[in-house]
Parts: C-alpha cells; sequence; structure tokens
C-alpha cells in the first residue's frame, strides 16, 4: 500500500508552515504521520501536498504557565508518558496516552496531531473537552485560543481555520478536589476504542462540585455528555446517581455501526465506560 | 515535484538515496539498499515486523516517508550483530526459541534490542507491555517474553 503522489515541504519554523499552507492549495500538515499516512495508504485521503512540521523545534516541550500545563502539538505521546510536569500536573494525560496505540506508534504519534485530525477514534479530543483545555492555533493573521470545548465539528471537521497550526495545547493543573478517570474499551491493543470516557470530577466535600464527561468514538466527533453532567453536579456521588447519569450518557451517543460493534452496543459500552471512569474519578479525587 | 535526494545513515554507514516523496522507508530498505531483514507485515501499523530504530526510537518503517528520515540514524535488524558475534537480543532469543516460523522474528529482534534499552531490567509484565506492537502469528508469545527476559539477564551479567 503506497499513497498517491504528493509534494513533500518540510517547515522550519510555525510561521514558515502557515506560508507553506497559505502557498499550497490544499495541503495537508504531516504531524507524526499515525492517523493521516495511513489513510493516505488506502487512498481515503489524497492530498497533493504534505507539510512536516516534525523538525519545528518550537512545538516541541512541555511547560507550566501560572495555572496551565503548555503542551508543545508535536510533543509525542511516550514524551507525555515520561515527563514529570505532566504526571505532576495532570496524571490523566499519562494514563490516557499508555491506552493510545502500542509502543512504535507512541514514539511518533503527537497529541497535536491526535486532536486535530478530528478523527472521532482518538482519545486526546474527549479527553481534552473533560479537562476544559485551551488551544492554540497559529495562522496567517497570528495566535488565537479557543476552548476545546467546540473545537470538534463532525468527523474529521475541527474548528481549525484553513491555514491555522495547533501549536500548543494549554490545560488547567490540577487543583486540589480533582480526580481523573479515562476508561477505553478496545479489541486488542493498538486497536482505537469501542467506546471511552474521559471524566474530570472536582469534589466539593462530599459533593461533586464540578464534574466534565467526554466521549471517544461514539458520535461524529468528541463529545461532551452535559445531560449527564447535569444529573451529577451538586450530588453526593451513590450508585444510583452514577447509573441516571450512565443512563443520559447513553442518550448522548451516536456512534457509528462498524465491526466493532453496532449502534446499541457502543452506546451501552460507552455508558458502562463512563461509570468505571467515574468512579475512578472519585476515588482519585478522595486520594 | 519529482524525486527527492535524501542521506541519511544506516547501521552505521551512510546512504543517498533518490525517492518519490510517497516512498516509505521499508521499500527503501528493502528494494533500494537490500535490507531485506526488515519485512513487510500488515502494512497498516499494526504488527510492527518493518520495526526500526530512528535516531534510537523504535518505529514502524511502513508508517514512514523516506525523506523523513533524512539525517536520521536508522538502525535495522542487519545493525544487530557486530563482527564478534549476535547481539545478545538474537543470542537469547536462540536460546529460548523465542520464534517458531521466524517471520515476525526480526521486528521482535529490533524492538526487544530498543526495550532493554529504555529498561534494562523488565517485569514480565513491563516487557509484555513494551512489546505490544508486535505480534506473533504463531502466537509464540511465552517464549518471545522468555527470550526478553533472558536477553535482559545475559545484559545484566555482561
Amino acid at each position: 500500500m503506497i499513497p498517491s503522489s504528493f509534494e513533500y515541504h518540510r517547515a522550519t519554523s510555525v510561521a514558515d508552515a502557515v506560508a507553506k499552507l497559505a502557498a499550497n492549495d490544499e495541503a495537508k500538515i504531516i504531524a507524526g504521520g499515525h492517523s493521516l499516512l495511513p489513510m493516505m495508504k488506502l487512498r481515503f485521503a489524497e492530498p497533493p501536498c504534505l507539510i512536516d512540521i516534525n523538525g519545528i523545534a518550537e512545538l516541541k516541550g512541555i511547560t507550566v504557565e501560572g495555572d496551565y500545563l503548555v503542551i508543545g502539538a508535536m510533543t509525542s505521546e511516550n514524551e507525555l508518558i515520561a515527563s514529570e510536569l505532566v504526571a505532576q500536573h495532570c496524571p490523566h494525560l499519562v494514563n490516557v496516552a499508555k491506552l493510545i496505540a502500542d509502543p512504535q506508534v507512541r514514539n511518533r504519534g503527537s497529541i497535536g496531531g491526535d486532536i486535530a485530525h478530528g478523527d472521532p477514534g482518538n482519545d486526546h479530543p474527549a479527553v481534552m473537552l473533560s479537562l476544559d483545555a485551551h488551544l492554540v492555533l497559529h495562522g496567517p493573521d497570528g495566535e488565537r485560543t479557543v476552548p476545546a470545548n467546540g473545537f470538534f465539528l463532525g468527523t474529521y471537521w475541527t474548528a481549525l481555520e484553513e491555514h491555522e497550526l495547533l501549536v500548543k495545547v494549554k490545560i488547567p493543573v490540577r487543583r486540589a478536589g480533582m480526580g481523573y478517570g479515562y476508561e477505553k474499551l478496545k479489541r486488542k491493543t493498538g486497536d482505537y476504542a469501542v467506546a471511552g470516557a474521559s471524566v474530570v470530577v472536582e469534589m466539593n466535600g462530599g459533593q461533586i462540585g464540578d464534574v466534565r464527561i467526554g466521549l471517544t468514538n461514539v458520535a461524529p466527533c468528541a463529545i461532551r455528555a452535559e445531560a449527564a453532567e447535569e444529573i451529577l453536579r451538586g450530588q453526593v456521588p451513590s450508585d444510583e446517581l452514577i447509573a441516571r447519569a450512565a443512563e443520559a450518557v447513553r442518550d448522548a451517543c451516536d456512534p457509528a455501526e462498524d465491526l466493532r460493534g453496532d449502534a446499541e452496543y457502543k452506546s451501552n459500552m460507552a455508558a458502562v465506560m463512563f461509570s468505571r471512569a467515574m468512579e475512578k474519578a472519585i476515588a482519585d479525587a478522595r486520594g | 515535484m519529482g524525486k527527492q535526494a535524501v542521506s541519511f545513515k544506516v547501521n552505521g554507514k551512510p546512504v543517498d538515496v533518490l525517492v518519490d516523496p510517497r516512498e516509505l522507508l521499508v521499500h527503501t530498505l528493502r528494494e533500494k539498499l537490500q535490507l531485506t531483514g526488515t519485512h513487510i507485515g500488515c502494512e497498516s501499523t499494526h504488527c510492527g515486523v518493518c520495526t526500526v530504530d530512528i535516531n534510537g526510537q523504535s518505529i514502524k518503517s511502513c508508517t514512514f516517508l523516506t525523506v523523513q528520515a533524512d539525517g536520521a540514524e536508522v538502525t535495522t535488524v542487519e545493525g544487530l550483530a557486530t563482527a564478534d558475534g549476535l547481539h545478545i537480543v538474537q543470542q537469547a532469543f536462540v536460546e529460548e526459541h523465542g520464534l517458531q516460523c521466524g517471520f515476525c522474528t526480526p521486528g521482535m529482534l529490533v524492538r526487544a534490542a530498543s526495550f532493554l534499552k529504555e529498561n534494562p531490567n523488565p517485569t514480565e509484565d513491563e516487557i509484555r507491555w513494551g512489546m505490544s506492537g508486535n505480534l506473533c502469528r504463531c502466537t509464540g508469545y511465552q517464549n518471545i517474553i522468555k527470550a526478553v527476559k533472558t536477553a535482559a539477564r545475559m545484559m545484566q551479567e555482561a
């Protein structure tokens, strides 16, 4: 399997990448390439031009700026797993990255590519929704920062404008009372999720102060289960409460039927993944 | 745009190739450089038989453009053994019979060598996780895991 022909350009800086995007019609950015190249090999994607951002040093690196953990878009999954800053300020990302693909793929696959590709099967989009992350985008007119909530519009469709590049991800650092859980059902190592749920809870004493639920691969794009969040907010957690919220999670799903299962099965599995992730998040918050 | 000149090192030796941008590294290795130890399996980033190291990191060469290797150091299975004999990982695979048909073996060896640099003293669970990007269609995993464990021990003793 070999992709169709394309032109290949190596970008040397963010400004250079944006200029090259503007100069080449229908060009695609290649980050880690582990979503895009497989699609190109299957000829599901046939971009006439690739702009490689692997050599851009400013797209790498993890820092803490104020209340945010700031992660360069080209930071690989294995770099997330190995990072002490991530372990300290958002251990959720370490757990998520460990569930993505396999060791070789994690050396190449990047957090930015995973988000910007817009594949509903990718894990970081739902995780970004639940973490209330912000995305820094760079275009011909400079930089803008947008919330992850609202960025995912459909399958392979995001709020990225033409000639815009995702450069950084900003994640609120862990606060007291915060707990995380990510649960992903997959058929085998390296597979996309049948269904996945990312839960970030903020406990306020014995009550759920705030909660955000992101769902992977059960809709045209990553979604927030807002009705379920409403059921949980301000309540004291119990099995009965989580079961009610799980029903709302199931109802929020709109999955495509494929080899991983039909819509009913996937929606039910999303509810199960949510319940487990929710229990984990509450336990995590209580330390 | 036509072919592009790409220069990199394979197993320490500088090479120059002229490739279409769409050429995948595994094809360059096998067809242009006659390094056929790196196999082609699933061609879809799953099976790991095409695993090589790029700048000391394991990757799947079916999902890597040769033009992206410009300036890189590539290690293939041919680069494991030296004039002094087999690499410790290769010896361990022989000792533990870490193969059945042998098709997945090049990828297993390259990945195991790299994994043991990342984690020189792994537990069995860590080996299973670290080797999870390589599939064995014969399902000969038990001896493969044993071989990696033995290689770790042999390295500690060496």
